[in-house]
């Protein structure tokens, strides 16, 4: 089993609707719980990887500034976007500097400040994360393309928008206890069944909520992971892939390609299967999107996603339990920071760490970060 | 005619393919085949990744596609407030697939995946030029 690079530190700030301070203050909140966690200096960090979609900030080239606050110069530093799967592309790179030997010990720190657009401000730059040749001149925003794939898998499996509210009562119920979650309260099937239409047939609670909030990973060589760390978390395996940025190229619209091809070269190079995992965060921007993951991810069989969520075997005490930190949808979704702070999740939870949120002896856990609607996938899997 | 004169708000004014305005103008939809290698595109493209080849030749979309998949949109993106509600619509015409909005004359009780649908060029009322899908029996 791959054991050459593994996670030491983690950090994460509560996402919140509006943080009362400077980007670059959000960040080192992040930044420093995840050295205190690390038991290193920043001195000792030898790049520092800075991921953020530039759409939402202010600040052009966010990685001088932010390199510079958190006291990271003269080591190299740089921006790396995906969109919504920019942390775990973060991961990804500093994984490949480290293996290569340029690096011991390198930083990902991810970050958004999301409250300074109005909603629909914000809506129409997610929507130019599509085709703005083709797409984007009808007026598209990301709930209108995944309620296209929700539409689809409804026509093509029966699912319904039942199904789609359980996604929610569960992610609601564990963002109750997490206290870095934006929103903490419990909803019923009934209040996500009567909520306002957003997309058909998403409506406001299918929906996650766009958060400020930063994240921070620190990832060292097996050397210095085994000198400095108790409990380092390895990535045993990583996958990625693209897919068609216009709608008009994807085979089908009842799954993500994308997440299928990321998830079978994570699984191959971690020599692991779907049935190893014991706990998954994956990315659910929208509820359809966490059903379509156990589907791509090989969770469940294509179509069978809904009776893995009916039967409860994606809580805690289930077959594999699914997002238990309350997901994008309610822990909330800073673009550059999510990845982050799903990866955070999963090395909690293989620590031990995770609290109230904790899979008893969890030991083998998997990431999927997506870029878009399916344009970028990531998929990690890490283990004690 | 320049590529700022397609859809509800363009963010494009330059492209090789702009030929597809002029097309629109005429009344019809229409995608690119590759002359090298036969792919054919929609959108429109003026280069082939399949072959690197930049010989296009325009084709007309055909009369008949299947509704893949549709939302009824109720919030729009900046710019577009005036438009909703509005279905945006992925259309299946065999060779290619093309995105878009369905026309208002589709009655929301009517829309269906798998149902028949063809492309209708509709002029907006601020002159911009656009497409919808109309059911296969519409009369323009
Ligand atoms: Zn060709």
């Amino acid at each position: 089993m791959n054991k050459d690079v593994a996670i030491i530190g983690v950090g994460q700030t509560a996402f919140v609707r509006s943080y009362p301070g400077a980007v670059r203050e959000m960040v080192f909140e992040a930044f420093a719980e995840a050295v205190r966690d690390a038991g290193i200096t920043p001195r000792e960090i030898g790049a520092s990887l800075v991921c953020s979609a530039p759409e939402y900030d202010k600040q052009r080239s966010p990685a001088g500034m932010v390199a510079e606050y958190l006291g990271l110069n003269p080591q190299p530093t740089f921006v790396l976007e995906n969109i919504c799967a920019s942390g775990t592309t973060g991961v990804r790179v500093a994984y490949s500097l480290i293996k290569a030997g340029l690096h011991d010990i390198v930083a990902v720190i991810g970050f958004q400040k999301m409250s300074e657009l109005s909603s629909a401000e914000s809506q129409e730059r997610m929507g130019r994360g599509a085709d703005i040749m083709w797409e984007a001149p009808f007026g598209t925003m990301m709930p209108a393309y995944y309620a296209m794939h929700a539409r689809a898998h409804f026509a093509k499996y029966g699912t319904t928008e039942e199904d789609l509210a359980l996604v929610r009562v569960k992610a609601s119920r564990y963002g109750a206890l997490n206290d870095r979650a934006v929103f903490r309260k419990e909803v019923t099937k009934e209040q996500c069944l009567s909520a306002g239409v957003v997309a058909s047939p998403l409506k406001v609670y299918d929906c996650c909520a766009n958060a400020d909030g930063a994240s921070c990973l620190i990832l060292a060589n097996a050397v210095r992971a085994k000198e400095i760390s108790e409990k380092p978390v390895w990535i045993l395996g990583l996958g990625a892939a693209s897919a068609s940025m216009n709608l008009t190229g994807r085979d089908s619209l009842e799954g993500l390609e994308v997440t299928r091809l990321a998830a079978r070269e994570a699984y191959q190079m971690a020599g692991l299967s779907p049935r190893d995992i014991d706990v998954a965060e994956v990315h659910d921007c929208f509820t359809i999107a966490e059903l379509l993951a156990y589907e791509d991810l090989g969770f469940a069989e294509p179509g069978k996603g809904t009776d893995l969520l009916r039967a409860g075997e994606t809580q805690i005490g289930g077959r594999i339990p699914v997002n238990v930190d309350g997901g994008l949808l309610s822990k909330g979704h800073p673009i550059g920071a999510t990845g982050g702070s799903q990866v955070r999740t999963i090395v909690l939870q293989l620590r031990g760490e995770a609290g109230p949120m904790q899979v008893p002896g969890a030991e083998v856990g998997l990431v999927q970060n997506i870029g878009g609607v399916g344009i970028y996938s990531n998929v990690i899997i890490l283990g004690r | 005619m320049g590529f700022e004169k397609f859809g509800h708000k363009s963010y494009t004014a330059l492209t090789k393919v702009a030929g597809f305005v002029d097309r629109l103008v005429q009344g019809e939809l229409f995608a690119t085949r590759c002359s090298g290698c036969g792919r054919i595109y929609f959108p429109p493209r003026a280069d082939c990744a399949g072959c690197l080849g930049s010989a296009m030749q325009w084709e007309k979309i055909p009369e008949k596609g299947k509704l893949v998949s549709f939302t009824r949109v109720n919030y729009a993106p900046a710019g577009f407030e005036a438009d909703v509600p509005y279905t945006l619509a992925l259309v299946d015409f065999g060779e290619v697939k093309v995105f878009g909005r369905l026309g208002s004359t589709v009655a929301e009780d009517e829309i269906k995946v798998g149902m028949e649908l063809k492309p209708l060029v509709v002029t907006l009322p601020d002159g911009q030029l656009t497409y919808e899908f109309v059911l296969g029996n519409h009369k323009a």
